[in-house]
């Protein structure tokens, strides 16, 4: 018998890399693995990559080289629709469906995988609660009756309603206020504490990343530009955190 | 003999004409909704077969009516009965409007809605039964309405080919030099086609105000 082997990370990029059609390099060689139950977010200019390192994970598109494997095995072996069920998925422009109420798109993972009704409605106001809305005055609204922060809370409370391992967030907070972001940052960061889901995070906001971050990802120009946790990317004397952090630090003080 | 007389005369046959009329309209459009609404779910999937089909069916509205009756006279069995005949121009006719509307309202579904429903999991079926057909149906009824009221209007030509409808008043007023005849024939077609249009359109304004 040979000692149990530990369990593979929530998700490895192996090599990975992505090409439009016509052979354009949008994310060239990302070698990378996402602990069980970290938040790793990825850092970058609009246009870097980061989303479309996402959209690998989720099999929303497949790598033109390498490999991408979530829990051990290759997406490409994976059922896309198994897959996608497993992982949560946030976008900035939400993407509720607007001829469903609020519950309904709650619902919609936990109705596709044939949960019986009860225990949907259960599930569906347990999210709400845990998201910071009142079922009893939200259930039944449709999305557009909703402000964009409120929007945004149904839209992680969908992403988690079949209790994915793995949740992948693009900018979730990007189109909210200062406020309603800062809010639900921290929201966000005690829930991620609580539930321990291994997160996958892109933004382009460094006190965003500092915020939610186990350790963030710097991607340019199409590549992985280094690894590191807040505190090292604070402290770090290579080129490109430093300017992040210098442009941080000039605007504040502005 | 003043208008009120004649229609009150001809009374049972402006029903009886009304009734062939509304065959025509209704078997017409039920083909063409057939054909139109995957065709218009094709195209929203795959762009390459946008231009010859938008093309053949744009192409089929400018044919006079009575030269595509006439055509269809010469189609194995089509050719047997003139309702056949008439049922298919019409259906040909009412094709565009309902392929149109059904691309452009799945093709404009926002694309972040799209996205996160193939994230979530959702299968091609799925997404087109539970998304994009009750999103884009508001648009889809647009061009039903559009197809029938055109379709109303064209049927009353069908007798000219012996396919009944309204348009049999007509035709004999214009034989008899009879205005009151005409418009017994003309009136009843033009209320069909104000109730349809009044009808779809109440459907599309409540589908809107539900998204």
């Amino acid at each position: 018998m040979c000692p149990a082997s530990p369990p593979p990370p929530a998700i490895e990029f192996l090599g990975a890399g992505f090409r439009t059609p016509d052979g354009r390099p949008i994310l060239r060689e990302l070698t990378l693995s996402v602990r069980n139950g970290e938040t790793l977010v990825l850092l970058g200019r609009s246009g870097a990559g980061k989303t479309t390192a996402l959209k690998l994970i989720n099999r929303l598109i497949e790598p033109s080289e390498g490999e991408v494997r979530v829990e051990g095995r290759s997406t490409l072996a994976w059922d896309p629709i198994a897959l996608r069920r497993r992982i949560g998925y946030v976008i900035q422009e939400v993407g509720l469906f607007p001829h469903f109420t609020v519950a309904r798109n709650v619902a919609l993972v936990p109705h596709l995988e044939g949960w019986p009704a009860a225990k949907i409605r259960g599930r569906v106001d347990e999210l709400l609660r845990m998201v910071g809305l009142d079922p009893g005055r939200f259930a039944d609204r449709l999305p557009r009756e909703l402000s964009g922060g409120q929007r945004q809370r149904v839209g992680v409370a969908r992403a988690l309603a079949a209790d994915p391992p793995i949740l992948l967030m693009d900018e979730p907070f990007g189109a909210l206020d200062a406020l309603t972001r800062t809010e639900l940052q921290r929201e966000f960061r005690a829930l991620e504490e609580r539930l321990g889901k291994t997160v996958v995070f892109v933004t382009h906001d460094l006190a965003e990343a500092m915020r939610l971050a186990t350790r963030i990802g710097l991607v340019e120009d199409a590549r992985l530009a280094g690894v590191y946790s807040p505190n090292e990317f604070l402290r770090s004397a290579d080129p490109l955190p430093a300017a992040y952090v210098a442009a941080f630090r000039g605007e504040e003080e502005r | 003999m003043n208008l009120w007389t004649v229609l009150i005369e001809n009374g049972h046959l402006i029903l009886t004409l009304t009734g062939e009329h509304l065959w025509l309209v209704g078997a017409s459009m039920a083909i063409a909704l057939a054909i139109g609404i995957p065709a218009g779910i094709l195209l929203a999937r795959r762009p390459r077969f946008r231009p010859p089909v938008l093309g053949t069916a744009s192409a089929i509205e400018t044919i006079p009516s009575l030269a595509l009756f006439g055509f269809l006279l010469s189609v194995p069995w089509i050719e047997q009965r003139a309702d056949r005949q008439a049922i298919t121009a019409l259906a040909l006719y009412a094709l565009l409007p309902i392929i149109q509307n059904t691309y452009s309202a799945i093709a404009g579904v926002d694309p972040a809605v799209r996205e996160a429903a193939r994230a979530m999991g959702m299968t091609r079926n799925q997404i087109l039964r539970q998304v994009e057909l009750p999103l884009a149906l508001p648009v889809i009824i647009g061009g039903v309405r559009v197809a029938t009221v055109l379709t109303v209007g064209i049927a009353t030509i069908a007798p000219a080919i012996g396919a009944g409808g309204l348009g049999e008043l007509i035709f004999r007023g214009i034989a008899m030099v009879d205005n009151n005849l005409i418009l017994a024939g003309a009136i009843p077609a033009a209320l069909l086609a104000l109730a349809a249009d009044f009808l779809l359109g109440g459907l599309e304004r409540r589908l809107r105000r539900a998204r």
